[in-house]
């Protein structure tokens, strides 16, 4: 079985309580239909699940498949240098179907990000680093397509609707 | 299905309509050979289009990655083409299935290649074998430590 590696660490963007039980990590892509399917669902479980589980979002952009897939995961990096990241990450789904060199620009502008340093931090060898780091970590964890999920520290084997049926299951 | 410490057959395929790869062009290189059962599968998870962003791994451990399928050189032209493939994708179309055979990974029930992964070293031999369940994309991590224990040794 595969396990995350490495593990959850201080590079990683946590929502939720950093104490609660279950941790469920999504290696995603912003161009993928199925990671924007998941969106929603993992929203469904936040909210049925407050306080037991915490949501951690590493990139996976298959980028040659995907034309924006690395640009979005710089964006959303970007955005994280200026306390934004989940702000972006949801902006970015919630815009998928009208993905563009220009959305970044708008959604960062929409978030009230300061401009002219989100431009730099996108261009950025940090965020560049951020991203491929978070990639060799799913290579390395076994990520077999996006969306991928880890819970505590282990692959789960299923989508957004098997990971919140697992967790109905368990909570009964 | 061939094993570790096995000698892999040698074998010639076209890549495309007008070129023949053989596992002998690439003595001095790492190969990973990854047999799948059809182009073409309808998700983001496909087997090849990761191997397509993790071919940058792989050549840090000096390996090139050929797919094998028994769909016909047209079928891999357009599949490859699609999917903005940087790697050679080999048919085992005629006679069919022949190197899945030489194997060990054919399945004669359905007339596909299992998904089945080889690492080979340099000499020609395996040193890694993997058979995946058919409707699981094995990932890329098991090659890569296939890849790092051969370093090694």
């Amino acid at each position: 079985m595969s396990t995350l590696k490495p593990a959850v660490n201080n590079d990683d963007h946590i929502e939720g309580s950093l104490s609660a039980p279950v941790e469920i990590v999504e290696f995603g892509d912003y161009q993928c239909p199925y990671c924007r399917q998941a969106y929603p669902i993992i929203k469904d479980i936040q909210v049925l699940f407050e306080g037991q589980i915490k949501f951690i979002f590493r990139n996976f952009p298959l980028a040659e498949l995907h034309q924006y897939a690395f640009l979005a995961a710089q964006s959303a990096e970007a955005a994280a240098l200026q306390g934004k990241f989940w702000e972006m990450h949801d902006a970015i789904y919630e815009n998928q179907a009208r993905l563009s060199d220009d959305l970044f620009l708008e959604l960062a502008g929409g978030l009230g990000l300061d401009l002219e340093k989100f431009k730099q931090d996108v261009a950025s060898a940090e965020v560049k680093e951020k991203v491929e780091g978070d990639f060799e970590s799913g290579v390395r964890s076994g990520v077999n397509g996006t969306p991928s999920f880890y819970v505590n520290g282990e692959k789960f084997d299923g989508g957004a609707i098997d990971l919140r049926n697992m967790l109905n299951e368990s909570a009964e | 299905m061939l094993e570790k410490g096995a000698k892999a057959p040698n074998f010639e395929l076209n890549a495309t309509p007008d070129q023949r790869v053989s596992l002998a062009d690439f003595k001095g290189k790492n190969v990973i050979l990854a047999f799948y059962p059809a182009d073409w599968s309808p998700v983001c998870s496909d087997q090849m289009a990761l191997y397509n962003e993790t071919m940058k791994f792989f050549s840090k451990y000096n390996a090139q990655v050929i797919g094998i399928s028994v769909d016909s050189v047209w079928c891999h032209l357009a599949f490859s083409q699609n999917r903005n493939l940087h790697f050679p994708l080999l048919a085992d179309f005629e006679p069919k299935g022949e190197v899945s055979k030489a194997f060990g990974v054919y399945d004669e029930l359905v007339g596909e290649s299992k998904r089945a992964l080889f690492v080979i070293d340099k000499e020609g031999n395996i040193a890694w074998s993997y058979l995946s369940p058919t409707a699981i994309n094995p990932g890329a991590d098991g090659i890569l430590d296939a890849l790092e224990q051969l370093e090694k040794d």
